[in-house]
């Protein structure tokens, strides 16, 4: 825009005009908004800027970690003591079971061998520990201090010492992001402990699960205890998951609304205990449909005519 | 050079650009520390964008909100663009009536910040729930009330290495 001699003052050189910038930025917000949202795209680019923050965040976490290490550090002796003696009482509780185990299996193996059933798939887990949870009010997830590294890999059931707490969902080289069992997005397949009735349980948001499309008068009762039945190939059946505290039959509406408490410490944090993946077992093929049945129905039809 | 100016009884040093800059990577260090979900901190990035572009519409604007914001979604493991949208905007919304807000005392700028931090935190969840998230409770609306409240010390301390003078000289004035 200069004339001969003359060039614009600089207060003049503002770019384009505010409006054209917010519609630049707002499209483009909204298109990375749908690519993530609907798409999944944009799972690699988190990763590398994950990695790439990840010395800031470890610094960002020193605050907390030092604040912890010095509330421990005043913590009484009295009460190092008191845990001490529980944690004994408890383990000589469980000794009883522990030393029978092996036996137990042993014997279950060679039953099962009698028996000509597939064995149940031995699987190893990785101890981590929960960081933090992640800020983002939405959605309940927790990051924990072993990624890629540690061979922890995404869809892993990650469960503590009372039950199973969620599963992985992202896995970055040092750490992996965890969705909770209270996270509306997380269902996980259960069984009724008591009479094996399986269902879907998810999450309903402020810390609690609920057990969904189950008929209204379905046989379920209040204190029923729900495990893992393990059909997804994803969770070892039997791992304790929830217990129903409050059922809702409604008669206006198909379904039950039954309101469970995870049993395991979800929105505690601690450590816990990364479940290997399971191999599944192939699924039966589906019967395939002959291509050109229909036509040869049509042509039937025609002929008929 | 005897204009009436809103910071009325003292004239500013320029903002240095990398001073601008430590202070929007120091809001972006605040926010990473891991507090989960504790209802009143408030969202320090938002807080030091919007600071910047009411007073420095032309160094900070809708650019260095949407790097901030996508900065924030990847810290915040949330969706990518929902920080940027809403910061965008609201860079936006602070530089367009930077030369308004200027003009009021303290109390009655945190009076204008406050919607424009409630509508960053309305953006955001509007784009949440589109995509099918839980509510996070009304209380999380709160940690924008502790921003505006923290309104007056921030500009106090955001603008203090401008208001030393460069050489003292006890004949002048100011």
């Amino acid at each position: 825009m200069s004339v001969v001699g003359h060039t614009p003052p600089p207060f003049f050189k503002r770019g384009p005009a505010p409006l054209a910038r917010l519609t630049f930025f707002t499209a483009l917000a909204i298109t990375l908004l749908v690519a993530d949202l609907r798409f999944h795209t944009l799972e690699w680019a988190r990763l590398v800027l994950a990695t790439v923050a990840w010395p800031m965040q470890r610094a960002a976490q020193m605050p907390v970690e030092g604040a912890q290490g010095a509330g421990q550090y005043f913590a009484s002796l009295l009460q190092l003591q008191q845990e001490n003696s529980v944690l004994r009482t408890r383990s000589l509780a469980t000794a009883n079971q522990l030393l029978r185990q092996e036996h137990l299996e042993q014997e279950n193996r060679r039953l099962r061998a009698l028996l000509d059933m597939k064995e149940r798939q031995p699987v190893e887990g990785r101890v981590g520990e929960i960081i933090y949870a992640a800020r983002d009010p939405f959605s309940r997830r927790v990051i924990m201090d072993k990624g890629l590294q540690a061979g922890v890999a995404a869809g892993q059931a990650v469960i503590d010492d009372l039950g199973v707490i969620g599963q992985v969902t992202r896995v970055f080289p040092l750490t992996a992001e965890v969705t909770l069992l209270t996270d509306k997005d997380q269902a996980i397949p259960v069984q009724v402990q008591r009479n094996g009735l399986r269902a879907v349980a998810a999450g309903a948001g402020a810390g609690s699960i609920e057990l969904r499309f189950l008929a209204a008068n379905a046989e379920v009762q209040v204190g029923d205890i729900l495990v893992t039945s393990g059909l997804d190939g994803i969770y070892l059946p039997g791992l304790p998951v929830a217990k129903i505290i409050h059922i809702d039959r409604d008669n206006s509406y198909a379904f039950a609304r039954i309101h469970c408490e995870p049993i395991a410490g979800v929105e505690r944090h601690g450590h816990v205990l990364v479940l290997g993946s399971r191999i599944v077992p192939p699924q039966p093929e589906e019967p395939v449909e002959r291509k050109d049945v229909p036509a040869k129905g049509k042509k039937v039809r025609k002929a008929a005519q | 050079m005897n204009q009436p100016t809103h910071s009325s009884n003292r004239i500013l040093l320029p903002a240095r650009g990398w001073y601008i800059t430590a202070t929007l990577l120091l809001a972006l260090f605040l926010n990473l520390i891991p507090l989960g979900r504790l209802p009143f901190v408030p969202d320090w990035v938002a807080l030091a964008l919007i600071f910047w572009c009411i007073h420095q519409p032309l160094k900070v604007g809708m650019g260095t909100a949407f790097v901030f914001g996508l900065a924030m979604d990847i810290a915040d493991a949330s969706i990518m663009g929902q920080h940027a949208l809403a910061y965008v905007l609201l860079a936006f919304v602070g530089c367009g009536l930077s030369r308004r807000i200027l003009w009021f005392s303290l109390l009655l700028q945190a009076a204008h910040v406050l919607p424009m931090l409630l509508g960053v935190q309305l953006v955001m969840l509007a784009a949440r729930m589109i995509g099918g998230a839980e509510f996070p409770g009304m209380l999380w609306f709160a940690s924008s009330i502790v921003a505006t409240a923290l309104w007056h010390p921030v500009t106090y301390l955001l603008l203090l290495p401008q208001y030393r003078p460069v050489d003292r000289d006890d004949n002048r004035p100011i």
